[in-house]
């Protein structure tokens, strides 16, 4: 009985192509080079790392002068003042302290990590949904396919405004509906009880798309055996979704929490386009990265944005790195 | 070979991809205004951009030796943009500046001085406009246009609620009774709207009042003389007193220009610039008035406007003035007024700028030159008006109360001006 059982079982881990398997260094035994022997620095082995490294220049120069670089001098001039029209002074550890006494923080620093929770709350969405889509096929399913990821291809700007109008408490769409079931809708983008709600929500609709698909090709490579041979066990839907899908799921979701994380921390575009400078909502709906963007281009004060800058980063670095540490106990790789 | 040739390619475009940033230096040869010379200007706004090239084209037939190079920016990046390019020292040579600026550029040694520069006469323009471009004594713009503000009023709904039109002889008690009157909640009309726009609103509301946003030499906030706190009273009663006007959420959402233009709103107190939004409205019947008076009969409006400067690293002083000296002619200002879209800076020639929208008032605006107050600014007006918006904006949304408030914005800008 149970010989037979898992015999297709078997056949499937063999089966599917080419899937995540184990990491295995780029060193493995055998292609290492015996030591002692010329060959390892011949001419003709100079010449073809020279050629590799000609080849891979353009973009690492690229990456060293647009991204490395600027992040090291972002460094050095969280620690300096800056006059309007240039001329850094040295100032020490001044811009990380008036950064930290700043009153706005606590505020600004609780909306980021609610945003951010809400982000991470939109992930069981995108699984249900990516899982339903894994359920269609047909001529429609490209359709679907298309309108989910419309969004993420949409601009940020045009996204906000249009939700804006539907946001708009007066003569919004969403609140016309509310009305008809008898319910009074707030002013969701200009009162700062509703606003991070209110981001929230558009952030995860306009992620879902790239999430879905993340997670549609994780999907993808689960494989049915195993939903056959559960089934076969007496396992019914939700066992299966529990046992088998969540689990080897397991990697993309660790993937997509990890961006997520990092993505809505980083929120700033939506408070600038989708609240507006002038607005009372705007000082109880404040980002950390809006703070940034107001030090560096609305006030000119560009050394106390490298330091928000430099915080946040190492905020992030720390978030992750404490994520990859918490993947062990949770994350399957099949 | 084929495989060198390719990589000797990409090594060269990397090259000058990396060199690219820091050759763009203007084409000068750095000879002083003896032989041809091209001179930048910078400009922000689309839609003035031929007017500009008929000035400089008009410039060159005069001058053949000087060629002038329009350089257009978006608004939204013109500032960034400039500020980065005069710390590298390649800022245009002539460009637009704006009042609030002014005080950072003119006190960072951004600008020439024109008052220093033989035959400079600034008689020709309001008074209130050269002074906006005046720091310690000297000049440091030519005055390019203006705006000032009036009151906006729907036709159609001051005929339907039997209420006689807004006239220059208008008090804030003729504002606040005919807007009790124009408040229809039950068809969705609010009598007026008054939202926390300071050019538009509170900086006038202020000085009606007696008051003040910031002291004439610059130096202190006037936002807690109990004068200035009047105005500001007057503005925000609307909304919480009397409940005939939106609220600041409602503003929010839907921004009172386009209320007033959808027909929602009796009366909005609006600068010129938004007449072409008006005029383009669809089932829109408006007219403009000048600004109610005071309680003490007072009247006053803020007077904005735009003025060319010199950039102080420019490689050709000599031509940047006589082109600036050009752009404040009569001449440049005509070609400014016969297209149209702005208030020419020069005295008497908003008459063709009048008489291009016969449908409005447009007079209102110029007429009220008498009453104008300099747009408030200091050395660096960016620093303070960020968070006296940001605090104006919870007083609106009802968060702090207006004297506290008052006070947190006079502490707060006291504190930045101390810094200049």
């Amino acid at each position: 009985m149970s010989a037979t059982e898992s015999s297709p079982v078997a056949a499937g881990r063999a089966a599917p192509g080419p899937r995540p398997g184990p990491e295995r260094g780029p060193g493995s035994p055998g292609t290492r080079p015996v030591a002692g022997r010329r060959p390892r620095f011949s001419k003709a082995h100079m010449k073809e790392w020279a050629w590799g490294y000609a080849m891979i220049a353009p973009l690492f120069v690229g990456l060293f002068l647009f991204y490395l670089w600027p992040i090291v001098q972002s460094a050095y001039f969280s620690f300096t003042s800056w006059g309007a029209f240039g001329g850094q002074q040295w100032v020490g550890f001044q811009n990380y302290s008036s950064f930290l006494s700043d009153p706005q923080l606590p505020r600004a620093a609780w909306n980021t990590v609610k945003y951010a929770l809400i982000i991470l709350a939109g992930i069981p969405v995108s699984i249900v949904f990516a899982a339903l889509m894994n359920q269609v096929s047909g001529k429609y399913a490209s359709l679907y396919r298309v309108l989910y990821f419309l969004p993420v291809v949409s601009m940020p700007a045009a996204v906000a405004m249009v939700w804006r109008w539907l946001y708009n408490g007066d003569y919004g769409l969403i609140n016309y509906l509310l009305s008809l079931i008898g319910i009074h809708g707030p002013h969701w983008v200009s009162d700062d009880r509703y606003t991070i709600w209110a981001m929230g929500l558009v952030g995860i609709w306009s992620s879902l798309g790239y999430n879905m698909i993340i997670f549609a090709a994780g999907l993808k490579n689960i494989p049915r055996q195993y939903y056959e041979a559960s089934s076969l066990d007496g396992a019914g839907r939700v066992r299966q979704f529990f046992s088998i899908t969540l689990p080897l799921l397991s990697p993309s979701i660790f993937f997509v929490s990890v961006l997520s994380v990092i993505g809505g921390l980083q929120m700033f575009d939506m408070v600038l386009m989708m609240l507006g400078k002038t607005n009372p909502a705007l000082a109880g709906s404040k980002t950390i990265a809006y703070l940034f963007y107001e030090d560096a281009f609305v006030t000119g004060n560009q050394g106390l944005a490298a330091a928000i800058a430099v915080v946040l980063t190492l905020v992030l670095l720390a978030l992750t790195a404490i994520q990859f540490r918490l993947q062990k106990r949770w994350v399957h790789y099949a | 070979m084929f495989r060198k040739a390719l990589v000797l390619a990409g090594v060269g475009a990397l090259a000058l991809a990396a060199t690219g940033c820091s050759s763009s230096k203007s084409a000068s040869s750095g000879q002083a205004d003896s032989g041809p010379v091209t001179l930048t200007y910078g400009i922000w706004d689309a839609k003035q951009k031929p007017a500009m090239q008929a000035i400089a084209d008009a410039f060159h037939t005069a001058h053949p030796n000087i060629t002038i190079n329009i350089q257009l920016t978006p608004n939204a990046d013109y500032w960034t943009k400039l500020q980065t390019a005069a710390a590298s020292g390649t800022a245009p040579d002539v460009f637009w500046m704006n009042t609030p600026r002014v005080g950072l550029y003119a006190g960072q040694h951004q600008l020439l001085s024109l008052s220093d520069k033989p035959g400079f006469d600034n008689s020709p323009f309001p008074k209130a406009l050269n002074d906006s471009y005046t720091l310690d004594g000297k000049q440091y713009g030519m005055p390019k246009d203006f705006d000032t503000v009036g009151l906006w009023f729907n036709k159609k709904l001051f005929d339907a609620a039997g209420v006689k039109y807004p006239t220059a002889s208008w008090t804030w008690q003729d504002v606040i009774s005919a807007a009790q009157k124009l408040n229809d909640p039950s068809k969705g009309v609010w009598g007026i709207a008054s939202p926390d726009w300071t050019q538009e609103n509170l900086f006038n509301t202020m000085l009606q009042a007696g008051g003040q946003a910031i002291t004439p030499d610059h130096k202190k906030s006037g936002f807690d003389d109990p004068k200035s706190l009047a105005g500001l009273q007057y503005a925000l009663d609307f909304i919480t007193k009397y409940h005939v006007s939106p609220t600041a959420q409602q503003m929010t959402d839907t921004q009172p220009d386009q209320l007033f233009a959808s027909g929602k709103v009796a009366m909005f107190a609006d600068g010129d610039y938004d007449m072409p939004e008006y005029k383009a409205a669809a089932g829109l019947d408006a007219d403009v008035a000048p600004l109610p008076a005071g309680p003490d009969g007072k009247k006053a409006t803020v007077i904005n406007g735009l003025a060319n400067v010199i950039y102080a690293k420019t490689k050709h002083p000599q031509a940047a003035w006589e082109f600036v000296q050009y752009l404040g002619s009569k001449e440049a200002n005509e070609i400014q007024a016969k297209t149209g879209t702005v208030i020419p800076a020069y005295n008497g020639l908003s008459a063709t700028w009048v008489a291009s929208t016969p449908q409005y008032h447009l007079q209102s605006f110029i007429d009220q030159l008498d009453v104008a107050v300099p747009y408030p600014v200091s050395k660096n007006t960016a620093a303070w008006t960020t968070p006296m918006q940001t605090t104006l904006d919870q007083i609106w949304g009802g968060q702090l109360d207006l004297t506290t408030g008052a006070k947190q914005i006079a502490a707060q800008m006291n504190a930045e001006l101390a810094k200049e």
